[in-house]
């Protein structure tokens, strides 16, 4: 399977990822191998296999719906790029 | 004149060797925290093996463990100074993963594996380097820069792990932290001549240890022999209400089966790990261990895995599918790196993931998110889980006829710097002999078991589920009549 530049381009979008244009045939080229690689698997008739979801089967571990966190805001904004009166700040989305 | 203290080499010690000499007191933790501290910034320079040294930390971790040694609390590990993979969240130090992304993250909690570390009074000498976000066979992808394998400079330490592999190897720290998502403990420690290994899935807390592909990752110590990743792992194991993974089953004592004999072991060799592919004189120091387990009671059994051959392809669409979801938090808006003057959200977002990432960490996500974009996630994603189902069901059918599996932990010995970093799929192979331990789940080790033209040979054993306290026991007899786990590079003797 070959990705041409449009594929790329839509997975980057798709990813939130900003690709400069002059490596988008770099990276067409590179997930195509990939791709390439991973069309391996269809080598092998898996029909009727159920698909593994935890090595040893576990199940999700329930707890009391209780509140379990405290309040770290400072903290947590402390490392933030852009806050103001306790709110992360980013561009103006709405006019 | 240099008096006797200054003369002792305390790098030569085992964290075994180190325990007892600290309980007697003929040596302090500060002392040895200092000595090894001295060691990195002698000899780090031609390493690039930490990303952060965290000197005062240690110095006052040290003095606490003294104390506590004094006043008889201490355990097996109090006072002695081991160095964390960057990947393990520790708090008030920065935590970068590898990458520009995290560069100016200062981590505001400890991952529990950090937490249990501490609990034990063992004293953080700093944080090792490794590709960025886990993702790498070879140390290059760090934003860091490439890390140098003692052995032999020109050449890489293997990855992700690569910086904890060549700190331990160099002996700039007498054990390190790694992770293992596709071989990222075993293939480092094969490379650089030291033990390591990879738990059962779920035997070690994930909490703040940063995510690239949760149903894969685990954490394990990197060490100078299978005793000592035995008291590493006696501390690091055990369950975890904070991970939903981690299982709730009693941690037992994994020292107290090392010395059991070899008699009656049933060794199973994959005939898929001595194909093509293998080189062959890896394949003959790995035969020649296997002619020492012999020596030891144990019978080699030939076995088969037939899905084996697949493992590459399964782990390139799970783990990137996994590692495109987790790595979806890194949004510029809360943490981490945001790019310069973004003009809408969308510029934010896209230009803080596109100039925080590295060329793989890209790929990697770009790969996921294309395996699970509408259409194709049956063919992908949900075509890898069965697969891993039938490679799975392989390892089982096996441990139904053999106790261990044994082999190559790699294919090759280290390779040079730069010498695979254009083709990816080339470096993707250096996994191939360790990824199906990861799908499957299962417990893995690397220990060393030779050279090949002075480059170090990692033997893979990998046993069924829980099956720790064997492995350290197989590994620990070998390393009773063999000595390759103690060779030193010449560089830093």
């Amino acid at each position: 399977m070959s990705l041409d530049a449009d594929a790329v381009k839509k997975i980057a979008y798709l990813a939130r990822l900003k690709i400069d244009e002059a490596d988008v045939p770099v990276y067409a080229n590179n997930l195509s191998n990939i791709i390439d690689l991973v069309e391996q698997m269809n080598a092998v008739n898996t029909d009727g296999v159920v698909p593994m979801s935890h090595p040893l089967d576990a199940v999700q571990r329930l707890r009391d719906d209780v509140v379990t966190e405290i309040n770290q805001r400072e903290i947590f904004q402390a490392i933030a790029p852009k806050t103001e009166d306790g709110l992360y700040l980013v561009p103006q989305v709405i006019e | 004149m240099m008096s006797q203290k200054e003369m002792k080499k305390y790098h030569e010690k085992t964290i075994a060797e180190l325990s007892t000499m600290l309980q007697a007191g003929e040596v302090t933790s500060v002392e040895l925290t200092q000595y090894f501290l001295n060691r990195i910034k002698a000899h780090d320079g031609r390493l690039n093996s930490f990303i952060t040294v965290t000197e005062e930390l240690a110095l006052a971790a040290a003095k606490d463990a003294d104390a506590a040694i004094k006043n008889g609390t201490a355990g097996p590990l109090t006072g002695v100074p081991i160095a964390h993979k960057d990947i393990f969240c520790t708090q008030g130090v920065r935590t970068s993963c590898g990458s520009k992304m995290l560069d100016n993250f200062i981590s505001p909690y400890d991952a529990t594996v950090v937490t249990k570390m501490k609990q034990a009074g063992v004293v953080m000498l700093g944080k090792t380097n490794m590709d960025e976000f886990a993702m790498g066979s070879s140390n290059e992808t760090s934003f860091y820069g490439a890390v140098k394998n003692p052995w032999n400079t020109d050449t890489v330490p293997g990855g992700s792990s690569g910086g904890s592999a060549a700190a331990v190897a160099a002996r700039l720290a007498p054990a390190a932290t790694g992770t293992d998502t596709g071989g990222s403990i075993r293939q480092p420690a094969s490379m650089c001549g030291i033990t390591g290994i990879k738990p059962t899935y779920g035997r070690v807390s994930r909490y703040g240890m940063i995510a690239f592909a949760s149903s894969l990752d685990q954490a394990g110590p990197m060490g100078q022999s299978a005793h000592d990743c035995a008291l590493l792992l006696n501390a690091m194991a055990g369950f975890d209400e904070k991970d939903s993974t981690c299982l709730d089953m009693e941690v037992p004592d994994y020292t107290a089966e090392l010395d059991k004999p070899l008699k009656g072991l049933r060794i199973g060799l994959p005939k898929e790990y001595f194909g093509e592919g293998l080189n062959v004189d890896v394949e003959k120091v790995i035969r020649a261990a296997l002619d020492e387990y012999k020596k030891l009671g144990a019978e080699l059994v030939d076995i088969e895995l037939p899905n084996s051959g697949l493992s590459v392809p399964v782990y390139y669409v799970v783990a990137p599918a996994e590692c495109s979801a987790n790595l979806s938090r890194f949004d510029g808006v809360r943490y981490g790196y945001r790019c310069e003057n973004p003009v809408d959200l969308m510029d934010l977002y896209t230009r803080s993931r596109g100039e925080g990432f590295g060329a793989e960490v890209k790929r990697r996500i770009m790969v996921g998110t294309y395996a699970l974009s509408s259409g194709y996630y049956d063919a992908y994603y949900l075509k890898s889980q069965q697969l891993r189902h039938k490679i799975s069901d392989d390892f089982k059918n096996a441990f139904e006829k053999v106790d261990v599996i044994m082999g190559p932990t790699a294919p090759d010995t280290a390779f040079n710097i730069g010498e695979k970093s254009d083709d990816p799929i080339s470096m993707y192979l250096s996994d191939i002999y360790t990824i199906a331990v990861n799908l499957a789940g299962l417990p893995g080790m690397s220990v060393p078991a030779g050279f090949v033209n002075g480059k170090p040979v990692g033997l893979q054993i990998a046993g069924n589920y829980f099956k720790e306290s064997q492995l350290l026991n197989v590994a620990h007899q070998y390393q009773l009549h063999t000595d390759w786990h103690r060779a030193i590079p010449e560089a830093f003797v």
